[in-house]
């Protein structure tokens, strides 16, 4: 049972590769749906579009994490759906591999970019 | 299957982009899949201006006045008013995908029906910010 798995035979279905990924994709989305919510209501509810009222309500410890979570949910269901386009169009494999690594680097430079923002002194 | 009935149906496996997307019927429900598709893919290529965006309105009040300038041309209020359809078109099409994966409205009726309702609302809200954005409103 242990050992003829391997090569050619390993089984590609029921290891939950699938599940894995529809589930965080809706955690992410809902996550990112909650903080529109937030971000609209303060945004709304708040005096009119100043530096003062826009800045200050990012400078509050909370909702810098707030936003930093969404912004994480945001690269990973990128990543997730951006991972499924590919996989549907981009031909042939070494394209789509270079493709991915390409959003990877992306994602990642622009969640580094994300934090710097929220935590400039 | 009779082999008549069984020749008429196309088959599409290993999809080509550019050649099988077009011979494509494209129902309403599918072209919100693909909507769903393009403003995402969309949605990661401008996180850039997103991020830049945030960040001159955040940095400092000479930046935010800076913002306030950048945003102001006609340009970057087109690319604006891409990324809020972008966002609108996503959130609604997943909103409606939340909903289906509750096991509602699977059936091709109201499948259609939430389908053309997820492009009226879209396009209702990003005709809004478009006369938000371009000072009609």
């Amino acid at each position: 049972m242990a050992n003829n798995n391997i090569g050619p035979k390993r089984l590609v279905v029921g290891a939950h590769y699938g599940l894995r990924d529809w589930l965080a994709q809706r955690m992410t989305a809902i996550v990112m749906a909650v903080y529109t919510l937030i971000l609209l209501t303060t945004f709304l509810t708040g005096s009119n579009f100043s530096y003062e009222g826009w800045a200050g309500m990012f400078a509050q410890q909370w909702f810098k994490i707030a936003t930093f979570v969404a912004f994480l949910s945001l690269f990973y269901h990128a990543w997730v759906g951006m991972r499924e386009i590919l996989m549907d169009y981009a031909k042939p494999a070494g394209f789509r591999l270079s493709l991915q690594v390409a959003t990877i680097v992306w994602l990642v430079g622009c969640a580094g970019w994300a934090a710097q923002i929220l935590w400039r002194a | 299957m009779s082999e008549a009935a069984k020749k008429s149906r196309p088959e599409f496996r290993n999809i080509n982009a550019l050649k099988d997307l077009p011979r494509y019927r494209w129902p309403m429900a599918s072209l919100v899949s693909g909507a769903h598709r393009i403003s995402g893919l969309l949605l990661v290529l401008l996180l850039p201006l997103i991020l830049y965006l945030l960040e001159k309105s955040l940095t400092s009040e000479i930046s935010f006045e800076y913002f306030k300038g950048f945003t102001s041309t006609w340009f970057v209020k087109l690319l604006i008013l891409v990324v809020a359809w972008g966002y609108l078109q996503h959130f609604c099409s997943g909103i409606r995908h939340l909903i289906m994966d509750t096991h509602v409205g699977l059936d091709k009726d109201s499948a259609r029906k939430s389908a053309a309702s997820v492009f009226a609302v879209t396009l209702a809200l990003t005709a809004l910010v478009a006369l938000k954005l371009f000072g009609v409103l």
